[in-house]
């Protein structure tokens, strides 16, 4: 452990630390732009200079080691001019455009040149210009304005693994290009916007239209997929402009993946902001109580067992509680989460809850991804396995869909029945998985929403149990969830209760006339024509499949728009702000459940949202901490039974048009048709492919 | 004799004769006030009167809706929204300045980049209604074209001292 003194003060950090890292821990800031702490070191814009006593130059320092003994100096009329100098160097070729620039106000160049640059310049000659590249729908490019600081060509490589990019020419002559000219093919591109420290690379669907000054911040929680990413909501009035990912290590690091990002101008278009009640045929717009009425006046005399509700993906928990307790108070068992029929139970915590944690992905040292694609289903939680294949010594196989997942691994088979032969023994990959020290199983709900789903939960807990998976201080058993809502639905036991049917079971009684009457909390992948002659009530944000069979609308609000909570897939209770108030009439989720529970007839005990928050910890108790993802308690689950031959297949094949918001989003159309709906796990292969 | 004194300048009317000699004498010194619609006083090339937007001389407005007017205004007079225009530049669509708000500080003309927003020398504008006072884009563009002339020569003499 080295000791060394930064201005004076002393410090003992670990060996190969180096000496911008030092200072940054000792909080003495030393202005860089290259140096990023999740990426590679480069050392390229030589504005972190700093004096280190006995060396004749001054030094990088976010590229020099620290050494024993070593005396650094940040603050020096030394280190003052030649950051000077830099700086100089680096405006020399910048068009210095910043009022037109989308980063200005928030531009790191801006800031650092005023921080620690000359008041005024003395190059008066010609500047350089660089043509624009095209990186696709979501980026915009200034190349003009590119200081070279590679950050864009490392998080690409590196963290994304779509090595699309890189410098070309050298000197003067140094372009940041796609090496082939066509758009950047990850899901993860977003990313580049934010780590660009100048305004080369800007948010294409938001290009002009903001300054980072009028955006009003909130910070929430992502609700667009399994993960629930900490994102920032910037939002002008009542429009949100942006959203950005906030750092949070346990879960997204600092990404976000790019259907989270820019799916947000989906929040604009297609919106229920008021009632609608069908009458011939046609859905008439009506005013609240009208509509409460319609429901109440139809469901008169319904027995409750013809009564049914199904939970959308994108839906918080105070409204499953809400509904829950409503269909109890009806007297219905007939109620699910499980939109796309997983066949996930809610007895054992550990059963559907990814138990090894994102961050524990980085402790693996064996593992088995079965029915997921995990570059589509979580492009962030794909990084985290790259990351830790990066760091070697991670032997990955995949039973299931195959595709470039940027981490090295064996395909074994597509079907159940390569999972059966793992998990009876057979295999040599169970012999990997055993010897192994923390093995690690990420089931996808392509192996689970299936007919057969339970009996391959229950090969792949034989398959955990025998390969010990579940151990003191380790659960390598993951089950990784596209849906925001579903943790929450399954903690709640929002699931069919004594007696009760399935989504499956739903639409065929539906379908049969024996179920009457149905209510979609944003559920718009269930079979709409399958329902029959159902009343079916819809409660929801965007007008998509579910809003277009209702027989009654209700306008609610979207993720962005309510305080709310969400359990991501590993168990973690977060808490979403609300950002912009919901267009219209359109009301917060769970009151509206509140006040149709007040129409019918059975009111429920709780009129604000504290009170259904208490609610919400008194169904389960996980439900009182925040933030946290406390490890669950194993135990028996999973069916027996024969598996099908059927390979198991990605619950997603478009990654940009997973939910009614980015089915609404114009940009993430544009995506689908730039990328495809294959979105880069097919890519189409070059001359110089082996 | 104080009696006496008084009463003497009383009935010769001394301070009534030193009044008027007053008068008489300004009524031969060049007069101060000016028949003011017909005749006008000098304004400083700094004067900050009504607002105006400038174009190029190619006819291409100069605003590129940076905002920095609309977030240095102190009395939050100035609205903008910016779009891509169709040949990809930065533009205001909108550019609204509430001149009832307006305090005439100056501020915007200092901040703006491209020497779009100036005040002006104009500052015979008073209206009849409220609303011809919430100025647009549109009014201030025509603004510009009317007094450009005098804005570019006004621009030109303070050019020296900035």
């Amino acid at each position: 452990m080295p000791k060394l003194t930064i201005d004076g003060i002393g410090i003992e950090v670990e060996a190969g630390t180096t000496i911008l890292q030092a200072a940054d821990m000792l909080g003495i800031e030393i202005p860089r732009f290259c140096y990023h702490e999740r990426l590679a070191i480069a050392g390229n814009c030589r504005m972190c200079l700093v004096e280190v006593e006995k060396m004749p130059k001054p030094v990088a320092s976010c590229a020099m080691p620290v050494g024993e003994g070593m005396v650094v100096r940040t603050n020096t009329p030394g280190v003052r001019k030649a950051r000077q100098g830099v700086m100089e160097f680096l405006l020399i070729n910048h068009p210095l455009d910043c009022p037109i620039c989308d980063q200005g106000g928030e531009c790191d160049l801006q800031d650092q040149a005023m921080a620690y640059g000359r008041d005024r310049g003395r190059y008066h000659e010609d500047k350089r210009a660089v043509a624009d590249k095209e990186f696709g729908p979501l980026i915009e490019t200034f190349m003009t304005r590119c200081i070279q600081c590679t950050r864009c060509v490392r998080f690409i490589t590196e963290i994304a693994g779509v090595p699309e990019l890189g410098a070309l020419g050298r000197g003067e002559h140094m372009e940041i290009a796609t090496y082939l000219n066509r758009a950047i093919d990850s899901e993860l591109s977003g990313n580049l916007i934010d780590l660009c420290p100048v305004g080369a690379l800007t948010n294409k669907p938001a290009s002009y239209t903001y300054r980072s000054w009028e955006l009003k911040k909130t910070e929430s929680v992502d609700a667009m997929d399994g993960l629930g990413a900490a994102i920032r909501v910037d939002t002008r009035g009542n429009e949100v402009i942006r959203i950005l990912p906030r750092a949070n290590d346990a879960v997204n690091e600092e990404w976000l993946s790019d259907r989270s990002r820019f799916a947000c101008d989906g929040l604009k278009h297609q919106r229920l902001d008021r009632c609608y009640i069908r009458q011939d045929g046609r859905l008439q717009p009506a005013a609240w109580p009208e509509a409460l009425q319609a429901i109440a006046a139809r469901l008169k005399g319904v027995p409750a067992a013809r009564i049914a509700a199904i939970a959308g993906d994108q839906a918080d928990c105070e409204t499953l509680v809400a509904m829950k307790d409503l269909m109890a108070s009806l007297g219905s068992p007939h109620l699910d989460c499980r939109q796309d029929g997983a066949k996930l139970e809610t007895g054992v915590r550990a059963s559907y809850l990814f138990n090894a944690t994102i961050a524990g992905i980085e402790e693996t040292d064996a593992l088995l991804v079965v029915g997921s694609n995990p570059r589509k289903e979580a492009p962030v939680l794909n990084a985290r396995i790259r990351k830790r294949w990066l760091k070697g010594g991670l032997t990955a196989a995949v039973v299931g869909p195959d595709g470039d997942f940027g981490f090295r691994h064996e395909w074994l088979g597509d079907g159940p029945a390569t999972l059966a032969e793992i998990a009876a023994g057979r295999h040599p990959f169970f012999e990997v998985l055993k010897a192994a020290r923390k093995p690690m199983l990420i089931l996808g709900q392509g192996a689970l929403a299936r007919d057969d789903g339970a009996a391959v939960l229950g090969l792949a807990r034989t398959l955990a149990e025998t390969t010990g998976m579940v151990k003191d201080g380790w659960n390598g058993f993951s089950v990784l969830h596209t849906a925001a809502a579903r943790v929450g639905g399954l903690d709640l036991g929002f699931v069919p209760g004594q007696g009760g049917r399935d989504v499956a079971g739903i639409v065929a009684g539906a379908a049969a006339g024996e179920i009457e009457a149905v209510f979609l909390l944003g559920a718009d992948e269930v079979e709409m024509n399958a329902l029959g002659s159902a009343f079916v009530v819809y409660l929801g944000s965007h007008g998509d499949a579910g809003a277009h069979r209702a027989d009654v609308v209700l306008p609610g609000a979207a993720y962005t728009e309510k305080s709310a909570t969400w359990v991501n897939t590993e168990g973690r209770v977060q808490r979403g702000r609300l950002a912009v108030f919901p267009p219209g009439e359109a009301k917060e989720d769970w009151k509206v459940v509140r006040a149709l529970s007040g129409a019918l007839g059975k009111p429920l005990p709780y009129d604000g949202l504290a009170q259904v928050r208490e609610r919400l910890a008194a169904v389960n108790p996980v439900f009182a901490t925040l933030g946290a993802a406390a490890p669950a308690g194993w135990g028996a689950f999973g069916g027996g039974g024969p598996v099908a031959g059927a390979p198991f297949v990605s619950p997603i094949d478009n990654f940009y048009m997973t939910d009614p918001i980015s089915r609404a989003s114009k940009t993430m159309a544009e995506c689908t048709a730039t990328f495809g709906a294959t979105c880069g796990c097919n890519h189409q292969k070059t001359g110089t492919h082996g | 004799m104080s009696f006496l004194d008084r009463t003497a300048r009383a009935f010769l009317l001394t301070e009534l004769v030193q009044g008027l000699a007053m008068t008489l004498r300004y009524m031969f010194k060049p007069k101060v006030t000016i028949n003011y619609p017909y005749e006008k006083g000098p304004l400083s090339p700094r004067f900050r009167g009504e607002h105006a937007l400038r174009r190029y001389s190619n006819g291409e407005e100069r605003c590129i809706a940076c905002k920095l007017c609309e977030a240095v205004c102190p009395a939050q007079a100035i609205t903008i929204e910016a779009e891509p225009r169709a040949d990809g530049s930065r533009r205001a669509r909108r550019y609204d300045l509430d001149m009832t708000k307006c305090i005439y500080c100056g501020l915007c003309q200092e901040a703006c980049p491209v020497d779009a927003i100036v005040e002006g020398p104009n500052f015979e504008f008073a209206t009849e209604t409220r609303a011809e006072l919430l100025y647009d884009k549109q009014r201030l563009l025509d603004n510009g074209d009317r007094w450009e002339a005098e804005l570019a020569m006004r621009i030109a003499a303070d050019a020296p001292y900035r």
